[in-house]
């Protein structure tokens, strides 16, 4: 499972990793998490609004903070 | 009514004789302060929420129209509700300008975005009244539509950085929020805010209850006042590099005006410090050749201290 954050380092960038980082622990699934802040990826995947969640690709959130909870719901 | 209620509260709780000094300025000052959150947790909650209608890249597919200016117009509007994380205002630049909306739309969008807040809206009404507000985001937008059109009209398309028009564009959008989750982030996002300004808006009240108790009345009038003509353009060049959280400038502007400060000079302060600021410039100059951002901060400096002239010779 690829989860890409994207965002340049702002704090709620980093609260996103946070929840990320939690959701994942607390499913006990293996995930590789990238951080992407080159400008011109962010643009390539449309998000306008930062920060962004992609999981496998597909746009979880774009610009506000899912739970960590929410992001559970998300992963398998 | 909430008035009395505080003020019995202090004076029970803390013993002080019926009308004492100390147990008015209290019970003012905690009244004060409670109304103040109370208030602008409700506009930043409602704000939010119909934030979450507007996400940028639904709204950009409703930002081309046949005649620019109604797409200046369209996106000041839009930038109004939108908060602005300095680190949103590059991927939205691309994601608009690839989108093929014009570079003086997107610009008009740039320049409400960080200016008019709900946070600062939200002190302005509370600590001003609903006009003052009204007026603050009113000449805002007309700020914003007027620089953005300016630009487009310039044609400086050529000084964006090239890798912008080279990316590649794409259509993305998050999945659709029901009412129940719009409200849970609307929350979430209120909590955060507050969390984050409370401690400026405390700080602004008090460096304001310093000017209010020490400044005397006649420095601010006669340095600052109406018969000063460079008032307002000294004003905008102190507010331009400076940045601060709207939370806390409001109080200090209120201050300010208590002390003698014409409106139109402190509505000039204020939008210079709030919309124009460093951070922003470092994070626009990956996306524009220094020369266009330049350009704007030129037009919006110039379109800010024309409000503050206009501003004192009419109110």
């Amino acid at each position: 499972m690829k989860i890409k954050i994207l965002g340049i380092g702002c704090s709620n960038c980093r609260k996103l990793e946070q929840n990320v980082a939690e959701a994942v622990s607390n499913k006990g699934l293996e995930a590789e998490i990238i951080k992407v802040d080159d400008f011109a990826e962010i643009a390539s995947y449309g998000v306008m609004s930062m920060p962004g969640l992609i999981i496998d690709g597909e746009i979880k959130a774009s610009g506000r903070i899912p739970s960590a909870e929410e992001i559970g719901n998300w992963i398998k | 009514m909430f008035e009395q209620f505080v003020k019995n509260a202090v004076f029970n709780i803390l013993n002080l004789p019926a009308g004492s000094r100390l147990g008015e300025s209290l019970s003012f000052f905690i009244y004060d302060i409670a109304k103040i959150f109370f208030l602008i947790a409700i506009i930043i909650f409602a704000v939010s929420f119909i934030r979450s209608f507007f996400p940028p890249e639904k709204v950009k597919k409703y930002l081309n129209f046949r005649f620019e200016i109604l797409g200046n117009i369209a996106a000041a509007g839009i930038g109004v509700i939108t908060p602005f994380c300095t680190c949103s205002a590059i991927p939205l630049f691309m994601g608009f300008l690839e989108s093929g909306i014009p570079l003086g739309v997107t610009i008009s969008y740039l320049i409400a975005a960080p200016m008019v807040n709900e946070v600062a809206l939200g002190l302005l009404w509370v600590l001003f009244g609903w006009k003052i507000a009204l007026l603050y985001i009113g000449t805002g937008l007309l700020i914003a539509i007027f620089s953005g059109f300016l630009i487009g009209r310039l044609k400086l398309e050529h000084l964006v950085e090239d890798f912008v028009f080279q990316a590649k564009n794409a259509n993305a959008q998050a999945p659709e929020l029901n009412a129940r989750q719009r409200a849970a982030h609307a929350f979430e996002y209120t909590k955060g805010i507050i969390k984050k300004v409370w401690i400026f808006i405390f700080v602004g009240i008090g460096v304001g209850a310093v000017i209010h108790g020490y400044v005397p009345i006649e420095i601010v009038s006669k340095v600052a006042g109406k018969g000063n003509p460079f008032a307002v353009l000294a004003a905008v060049a102190i507010g331009v590099p400076l940045y601060s959280n709207a939370a806390g400038t409001v109080p200090i502007i209120q201050a300010l005006i208590g002390k003698g400060l014409p409106v139109g000079t402190a509505l000039a302060l204020m939008m210079s410090i709030v919309g124009l600021s460093a951070p922003e410039f470092l994070i626009l100059r990956r996306v524009m050749k220094t020369r266009l951002l330049l350009i704007l901060v030129a037009i919006v400096a110039a379109g800010i201290v024309t409000v503050g002239y206009l501003f004192n010779l009419f109110l």
